[in-house]
């Protein structure tokens, strides 16, 4: 079978515009089965815009987008705004589009070091918190295509890992198709298959290596960055547990 | 026992508090106190149209905010002017068309004062009908997309992104207010319907962790509003529409006031 068959999402020279201005323009890309595909680049590049027209959340103004058909898809959107009228517990935000078991639920929590806040109310959660029950919740939804717009923000550097870890760890359990939008090169450069730099359009994209190298790439993040960048290619030898130290 | 005015206006109003409850959680939930202002001022257009066209006064306030709904969202797609402008705009430009219309005909006696801030104690049989068959069918309507408007409030875009349409859920919460509107308009009046549709939602927030919950506090609390203010009414000689309003205030204050004293102990 070849790749192009089993793509879930596949966007052609996909365009959105507002007003006037294009937000980004000619993106072709696919994300398949088992597959992590990185969005980097500046803010307001695209990074967004292109993951939402991957999953119909925009109308395009040109160009084609096609999505396998009854498409199951776990989102986490990089806002989440819950008015504070909205009673809403963890436990009831994770069955918000699918209903989910009550063992399914406590699972998904625990897979995110978040057993503890499921009778929370979600306004009453930290930014660190939110973001990690929205990962959660995600997850259990097990989907074949799984968005994840900046999953890490406001979560404190143990559980940045863990939460790495996990996204990588989904991608073999479920092997669903993953989009991924971090800022975070070291992830990037330790799971990500495939790298799409965004800076408006597409400046480069291929693996992390052939990225990295590219001239595009060097232009858009720095010398600096490129440099730094090069302390991150080593192999991980070992795992940390939720506390910090080695799994054995 | 129906032909008693004060049964009646019991029946009729514990009816509208039973079916604004839920629907006033979502107009918190989604912060649209002011649009449903907007739906209700408009409301009296649709009583100075039904006199023009001599239609049933009900059917025309719902057409008109249904109208005024649409014609909302589509001012919203395409100006640039920010929502509560354009909700100011069209709030008191319809009550302003209402209020000329009527004065043009000269032919017919309305009672201003009672559309605008309710005539319950002389509400009809006809009237509860409308109310209870109005109410049930809203209610029945909301419980099956509960669910779904209920994604599609807390975030519209995970609803969307996840194969819901909250689009169609957007929709439908539309023509239930209108709905609303137009069969409650006789127990508050336009002025103050918004009042009753987010007082008993507001008081209710403080006691509930969950959606469902909330909205039955909120009829429960809309119920006693209404009972406590026709009694008000008779007692003391006051007007039944005001006096509803002002009882679900107390009862509000008196929430705030508990959940204030229970965060100092």
């Amino acid at each position: 079978m070849s790749k192009k068959e089993n793509a879930l999402i596949k966007l052609t020279n996909a365009g959105v515009r507002k007003n006037r201005n294009w937000l980004v323009r000619g993106i072709t890309m696919s994300v398949h089965s088992g597959e992590i595909v990185t969005l980097i680049g500046p803010n307001g590049s695209g990074k967004t815009t292109t993951a939402k027209m991957a999953l119909g959340l925009l109308g395009l103004n040109e160009g084609t987008t096609s999505r396998k058909n009854n498409l199951r898809i776990g989102y986490v959107p990089q806002k989440l705004q819950i008015d504070w009228t909205v009673p809403i517990k963890v436990k009831r935000f994770i069955s918000l589009t699918t209903k989910i078991s009550d063992k399914e639920i406590e699972f998904a929590l625990s897979l995110t070091n978040t057993s503890h806040l499921s009778d929370k109310e979600i306004r009453v959660l930290s930014g660190g918190e939110l973001q990690r029950v929205m990962v959660a919740r995600a997850i259990a939804l097990s989907p074949e295509f799984l968005v994840l717009d900046e999953p890490v923000q406001g979560v404190d550097y143990k559980g940045e890992d863990a939460i790495y870890n996990l996204i990588e760890e989904t991608r073999t359990k479920l092997n669903c198709g993953i989009l991924l939008i971090s800022h975070d090169l070291h992830m990037v450069m330790s799971t990500t298959d495939k790298v799409i730099c965004l800076n408006g359009h597409i400046c480069c994209s291929g693996t992390p290596g052939v990225v990295t190298t590219s001239p595009e790439f060097k232009d858009l993040f720095g010398e600096r960055m490129v440099t730094n960048l090069a302390i991150y290619q080593h192999n991980h030898d070992h795992e940390h547990l939720m506390d910090g130290s080695i799994k054995k | 026992m129906l032909d008693d005015f004060f049964i009646r206006s019991i029946i009729g109003g514990v009816g509208v508090a039973t079916v604004v409850g839920p629907l006033g959680c979502f107009v918190v939930w989604r912060r649209l106190a002011y649009f449903g202002d907007t739906l209700s001022h408009s409301a009296l257009l649709g009583v100075a149209l039904a006199l023009l066209l001599q239609i049933n006064i009900t059917l025309s306030v719902f057409i008109t905010s249904v109208f005024v709904a649409f014609a909302l969202l589509f001012l919203q797609k395409g100006q640039k002017l920010s929502s509560d402008t354009l909700l100011g705009l069209l709030a008191h430009s319809t009550i302003a068309l209402g209020l000329i219309a009527l004065s043009f005909m000269t032919w017919v006696r309305v009672d201003l004062m009672g559309f605008l801030f309710g005539d319950i104690l002389s509400i009809t049989k006809r009237d509860i009908l409308i109310i209870w068959v109005g109410g049930l069918l809203v209610l029945i309507c909301l419980i099956l997309v509960w669910k779904k408007l209920f994604a599609a409030t807390v975030s519209p875009e995970i609803a969307e992104a996840e194969g819901l349409n909250p689009q169609r859920s957007n929709f439908f919460f539309m023509i239930m207010l209108a709905l609303v509107i137009a069969i409650s308009m006789k127990i508050v009046g336009v002025m103050l319907l918004t009042a009753l549709l987010i007082i008993p939602a507001a008081s209710a927030r403080h006691f509930s962790t969950s959606p469902e919950q909330m909205a039955i506090i909120s009829i429960l609390f809309g119920i006693s509003s209404v009972l406590f203010g026709l009694f008000s009414s008779l007692e003391f000689d006051i007007p039944a529409g005001p006096s509803i309003i002002v009882a679900s205030l107390i009862l509000f204050l008196f929430t705030i006031s508990k959940n204030l004293i229970l965060k100092d102990t």
